[in-house]
């Protein structure tokens, strides 16, 4: 098994339970791995430093549909599919998605580049249909868009 | 202090960042240095301004431009800022037919009132000495001074403000609750975990015065005697993360935030949490879990918030609007403020407009105005130009409305007699083109994927709801079906352990009501 070679002790440095950011925490440790997600190494580090046991801490990751344990794609593709979205077309716009990476929903491609997933309201209903790519949005997305929108991202 | 001739407000909230605002902000700057004018113009970025894509408003003249795209700004620069003629091919629609000088501010009130939009889209956010130019800082201030906890708490009681989450509780009576707890610790939360599908109030509050929402804060910390307050923000809200983030240090550097506040005794720090994408956090004891670094599901009520909260200590939890009233209640006072609106339903109300309408967004009016006045004057018809289906307000779980039912007022009380709510203050517009069991459909797998699966009849019914629907969807279903349905959604209401299963029935529940023939359409052939 390999590490994702982040360095969880810097991070841990933050930590403190009274300032209630465990969440911050994981977030910086998945943000900082490069393929989105928390490896078991790093999941003991955390365990160790904060004195949750480890069992309670994959409770904690694996409830929060944002933290994986699983190794995703560099990029990972939040596409909504909450009603204000759906109204406006958004399966059309998922589908193209899985179309254009060949990939369905939940899948990582094979150059683990990019991850497909759904997700609920992101709050960018002015703009509906929306998707988030890592912390970019797109939005008043057309299936026929989502070729060029891959395009930018290396 | 430098004197500019103007000003240019451009909008730089998440949509308008994705239309392109970055790149009209820096071409902009370049114009403005190639002409040499760059001294006497100053770009003031701040929130949503309300309208499609890029816009922005230039003062002292007030004119508003939209649809902005980096190639228009040569001629902006060119024609308005040093020939002083607006061009007229990219201003906003009403006031082209207006007179030129009156500007943004008509638009937005026609028929909308702004008291937490207040500075929304007129300062810039993350500077805070425009704030306190705005009056920011003074409603603090002055309770230091003058003003008892109690006093503070009867100021807040006065205006009758109700929480402005959905649940709609009285917030004086909450901080009252937590006031005469007596503990060494208490705490103040922000819940800004905006998850329900639709909405987007609290992202373009703390986008556009994140200020105001600190200041609140604060002072419901001297109400209640707390010195420590959380803001629990939603992970995939990186802008207002970073924007609340950086109030907090600036409102630190003034000594607005921090030890002694003012050189007074009270004492107030905050805290940013993040959420991790789990709709239930917005329940408010899920969202306590979730700060002390546990799996986000409700805990039992009673012992409610205000009584045993954040790690057993006392805790109000108020909504990110409810805060933002704070403020301009402490100044204008509680009489003020109940003036606004209707009886049983004080001030105002943030709403977001949606679905196939032609004007989207944010709008607050005074509590009371009808669903038709919204539709028609501020929605302004659909934008396909089909005939309107119903309306869904509130949110997912919220209620839907048919058009024949349009006339009803959206305050509180008239809700409340009707079996409907607000909840979080969505909106959304739904076409005849739709249909609604695939509507619903969408609705059932929301909830499905959302429930925590802590209670048997959530964790269950709302994966049966969705089994339904597939099958409606499939025109594979049975006529009991729908009797069962129904069973099963009085079992969640009355049977769920949060709010989350008990509202998410309240759409299927109105739609048996309301479109039971067209959801019949889903039984198969031979047994309608």
């Amino acid at each position: 098994m390999t590490c994702c070679n982040v360095d969880v002790g810097e991070i841990l440095k933050g930590y403190s339970k009274e300032k209630g950011n465990l969440m911050e925490v994981l977030h910086k440790v998945q943000d900082s791995s490069g393929e989105n997600y928390i490896c078991d190494e790093c999941m003991t580090k955390i365990a160790d430093h904060t004195g949750l046991p480890l069992n309670k801490l994959y409770g904690v990751t694996s409830f929060y549909t944002m933290f994986s344990n699983k190794k995703r794609g560099k990029y990972v593709i939040r596409m909504c599919e909450s009603s204000p979205c759906h109204v406006l077309g958004a399966k059309n716009v998922i589908d193209s998605f899985s179309k254009e990476l060949g990939i369905k929903v939940g899948e990582t491609t094979q150059d683990g580049k990019f991850t497909l997933e759904y997700c609920a309201c992101l709050g960018l209903c002015a703009v509906a249909p929306a998707v988030m790519i890592n912390e970019d949005v797109h939005g008043n997305l057309k299936p026929e868009m989502v070729k060029d929108i891959l395009a930018k991202y290396e | 202090m430098k004197f500019y001739r103007s000003h240019i407000i451009l909008g730089m909230d998440t949509p308008s960042l994705l239309a392109g605002a970055k790149g009209v902000r820096d071409t902009l700057e370049k114009e403005l240095k190639a002409k040499k004018i760059e001294n006497e113009i100053r770009i003031v970025e701040t929130g949503s301004l309300g309208y499609h894509g890029v816009s922005m408003i230039v003062y002292p003249e007030g004119v508003t431009y939209t649809g902005i795209t980096a190639s228009d700004v040569k001629e902006l620069v060119e024609e308005h800022l040093i020939k002083g003629r607006p061009v007229r091919r990219l201003m906003a629609e009403d006031n082209s037919q207006k007179d030129i000088c009156a500007g943004q501010q008509e638009r937005l009130l026609d028929g909308q009132v702004r008291i937490v939009l207040k500075n929304a889209g007129s300062i810039d956010p993350e500077n805070i000495s425009e704030y306190i130019a705005k009056d920011g800082y003074m409603a603090l201030g002055k309770v230091l001074a003058e003003n008892t906890p109690k006093d503070v708490i009867d100021i807040v009681k006065d205006s009758e403000l109700r929480g402005r989450g959905g649940a709609a509780f009285p917030t004086g009576k909450k901080w009252e609750f937590t006031y005469n707890t007596e503990s060494c610790q208490k705490y103040v939360i922000c819940n800004a975990d905006e998850g329900e599908p639709g909405t987007f109030k609290d992202r373009l509050i703390m986008e556009g015065d994140p200020h105001a929402l600190l200041e609140a804060m604060a002072i419901c910390g001297y109400a209640i005697g707390a010195d420590k307050g959380f803001i629990y923000v939603r992970g995939e809200y990186s802008l207002s993360i970073e924007r609340v983030k950086k109030a907090i240090k600036d409102a630190e550097a003034l000594n607005l935030l921090g030890k002694n506040i003012l050189n007074s005794d009270f004492s107030f720090e905050i805290e940013v949490c993040l959420g991790g994408g789990a709709y239930v956090c917005g329940e408010e004891t899920a969202l306590i879990e979730s700060i002390e670094g546990k799996r986000g599901e409700p805990r039992l009520k009673p012992p409610y918030p205000p009584v045993c909260g954040l790690f057993g200590k006392p805790t109000i939890v108020n909504n990110v609007e409810t805060f933002a009233n704070i403020p301009q209640i402490i100044l204008n006072g509680g009489e003020w403020f109940k003036k606004l609106g209707v009886q049983g339903s004080a001030g105002t109300k943030v709403f977001t407009i949606l679905g196939d309408i032609n004007e989207k967004g944010l709008i607050e009016v005074p509590m009371g105005i009808t669903l038709k006045e919204v539709f028609e004057n501020i929605a302004k018809g659909t934008r396909s130009g089909k005939k309107v289906k119903f309306a869904h307000i509130g949110g997912s779980s919220g209620n839907i409305v048919p058009f024949k039912d349009f006339d009803i007022k959206l305050d509180l009380n008239t809700l409340a007699s009707s079996d409907l709510t607000h909840g979080s203050g969505v909106i959304l517009f739904v076409s005849e083109d739709i249909h609604i069991n695939d509507y619903l459909k969408s609705i059932a797998k929301f909830f499905q994927h959302e429930s925590c699966g802590k209670c048997t009849p959530c964790r269950e019914g709302t994966f049966r709801i969705y089994q339904f629907m597939e099958k409606l969807n499939r025109n594979q279903a049975k006529k009991s079906d729908i009797a069962k349905m129904k069973d099963l959604c009085m079992v969640m209401k009355k049977a769920s352990f949060c709010g989350l299963g008990q509202a998410a029935v309240n759409p299927f529940i109105d739609a048996m009501r309301h479109f039971e023939k067209e959801m019949m359409e889903g039984v198969k052939e031979g047994e309608r």
